[in-house]
């Protein structure tokens, strides 16, 4: 089940045209600088943005082509704003139940009970809008969407008008969202963090135009992507809580390459999680170091080598299959003798834990 | 009681004729503005500009033409003596036909304004929970301009109420017919009768001043909510 949109809309300076597939599962983040285009394809997607010539097919069904257009009140979607846009004139109950109370009775798949307890916001139910601070305003918008059992829900940089703490209020939301319901996630973002932490698809925009799409994984590794040169570039690994060595106080979690030991809290076994590694924090030796404080050592095999700047370099390493950045001095690179294909070890010093 | 059954007569009528104008100018003014608020026709300045008109055209040069256009002889008047009616020049309806015109802008750029403060983000989001084009307007739309129906119904009513020389020419002030407040105030000072002038003016002036205290004190309440 896929998305296949086409849009060319020319709005002034700026011009967006795109022709793109994204899954229809997941969350899938349209990120790029702003101006991009990338909020003007979600509200194209949205029918909020007219494009005569535009093409938009979601799995089966054909919602516009140059024929047919499908208006925004048709579309099976739920769509929060970069603002809460809540309606001033209800209070926070006849905001959620303003999309609901539309749907005819057997669309109404989504029971609201569990939409307000999932936000975190049934205390705010008899509150008018203008009571609530930026995050809860913003969590009461994401219920409202949620509230017409969407079949895709499209989110416009829900984090970008708020604070840094509201911000970190909502991200557990969000990403208790994406376990909890199956709907598909399109994902405005221009933030690197945000798409990390929540993606699994990604489409790079830049001044209208798709430059990438893929796996998150796959794309922020990508030596001719600016992801993977920037000083701060990191990889993003998948895996799976294995159990916890008591001993020591470590978490065990498996991926394809092996198996991480990371001290932290806690995390329940069999769950999800996502690993986000800097590419300065890998170094690479040709044999297995044994006496090393360095836990997590994983074979790999030099994918690909690209110099950042004089003095650096970025190696692509494949562990396990998966695709992992590690930035080495042009020097180490030249002694040890990189070249695609070679069996090294990558020595990981430290990981974050996304979720 | 100083006032004669005349001097209420013509109270009774300025107020009917007052809240029958902007009744009418609601039902089509809402509408109106609505429709030049979201239009993105290129000669809507041109509309805009003839509807504008009334704030600055010399009521009795409205006046004027209107008694032509509603005379037996002008276009609508013909129609209506050709069809078997009265033609309206001199009548309570022609007086309301005046008013409606003469009072238009008062109502309409209130309620342009107060859709246009709304902006399209509201809308959006409605039409992204299922509301169609209507169901936005009435449900979203409507309620959000509240502040603006109020100004344009009591801006339209006392502006018709004030009306004199439009009402003059069109309807002839007949005594409990076509004489409104206003023109009963002028044949009083022109016949001296000052205290019954007073009467009427003060009653005039307390009503206009009540309709603007309770403008103000509603949009103050509904402004003090707002963030």
């Amino acid at each position: 089940m896929t998305i296949e949109a086409a849009f060319h809309i020319q709005r002034g300076d700026f011009s967006l045209a795109v022709e793109l597939q994204i899954p229809r599962r997941g969350v899938s983040a349209l990120f790029g600088p702003s101006g991009c285009g990338k909020t003007t394809l979600l509200r194209a997607i949205a029918g909020l943005e007219r494009d005569p010539q535009g093409y938009l097919r979601v799995g089966e069904e054909l919602w516009q082509d140059r024929q047919r257009f499908r208006p925004a009140h048709r579309r099976p979607l739920g769509y929060v704003f970069q603002e809460p846009s809540l309606f001033g004139h209800l209070d926070v109950r006849r905001n959620i139940e303003y999309g609901f109370k539309r749907l005819p009775v057997n669309g109404r798949r989504v029971a609201l009970d569990r939409i307000v307890d999932l936000l975190g916001i049934a205390h705010l139910l008899e509150r008018q809008p203008h009571q609530l601070s930026g995050g809860e305003q913003q969590r009461v918008a994401i219920a409202r969407a949620l509230a017409v059992s969407p079949s895709m829900l499209l989110l416009d940089e829900p984090l970008a008008a708020l604070d840094m703490a509201s911000k970190q209020e909502i991200l557990p939301y969000l990403e208790s969202l994406h376990r909890e319901l199956e709907i598909p996630v399109l994902y405005v973002s221009h933030s690197r963090d945000e798409v990390a932490r929540l993606a699994d698809w990604l489409v790079l925009l830049e001044a209208g135009r798709v430059l990438a799409a893929g796996e998150v994984g796959e794309l922020f590794t990508r030596l001719d992507l600016a992801l993977a040169q920037r000083p701060d570039a990191e990889s993003v690994i998948e895996a799976t809580v294995a159990g916890r060595d008591e001993a020591f106080a470590l978490s065990l979690l498996d991926f394809p390459g092996g198996r991480f030991r990371v001290a932290g809290s806690r995390l329940p076994p069999g769950s999800r999680i996502r690993l986000q590694i800097l590419a300065r924090d890998v170094s690479l030796t040709l044999e297995r170091q044994s006496k090393t404080s360095i836990l997590n050592i994983f074979p790999a095999i030099v994918d690909a080598l690209s110099d950042a700047g004089k003095a650096q370099t970025t190696v692509r390493l494949l562990v396990g299959g998966l695709p992992l950045l590690s930035r080495i001095t042009r020097k180490s690179a030249v002694d040890l003798d990189l070249k695609p294909g070679r069996r090294i070890y990558a020595q990981i010093k430290s990981v974050a834990l996304l979720s | 009681m100083i006032l004669t059954p005349q001097d209420l007569d013509a109270f009774r009528i300025s107020l009917a004729l007052a809240a029958l104008t902007t009744l009418i100018l609601l039902l089509l003014g809402t509408p109106l503005a609505w429709w030049l608020t979201r239009s993105r026709w290129r000669f809507k300045f041109l509309l805009e500009a003839v509807l504008a008109l009334p704030l600055v055209l010399p009521p009795t040069v409205l006046g004027f033409y209107l008694l032509i256009a509603l005379g037996p002889h002008g276009p609508i008047g013909g129609l209506m003596t050709a069809l078997g009616a009265r033609p309206l020049a001199f009548t309570f309806s022609g007086l309301v036909i005046g008013s409606v015109i003469y009072s238009l802008p008062f109502v309409v750029q209130p309620l342009q304004n107060a859709f246009r403060a709304i902006g399209q983000r509201p809308l959006e989001v409605a039409a992204t929970l299922r509301a169609s084009p209507l169901d936005r307007f009435l449900s979203v739309a409507l309620p959000l301009a509240r502040p603006g129906f109020l100004t344009a119904s009591v801006l339209g009513f006392a502006h018709t109420l004030g009306e004199f020389g439009m009402v003059l020419m069109v309807g002839g002030n007949i005594p409990g017919s076509t004489q409104v407040a206003s023109i009963a105030i002028y044949d009083h000072v022109e016949a001296l009768e000052y205290s019954q002038a007073h009467w009427l003016s003060g009653g005039l002036l307390l009503l206009s001043f009540l309709m603007l205290l309770a403008v103000y004190a509603f949009n103050r309440r509904f402004t003090a909510v707002q963030p």
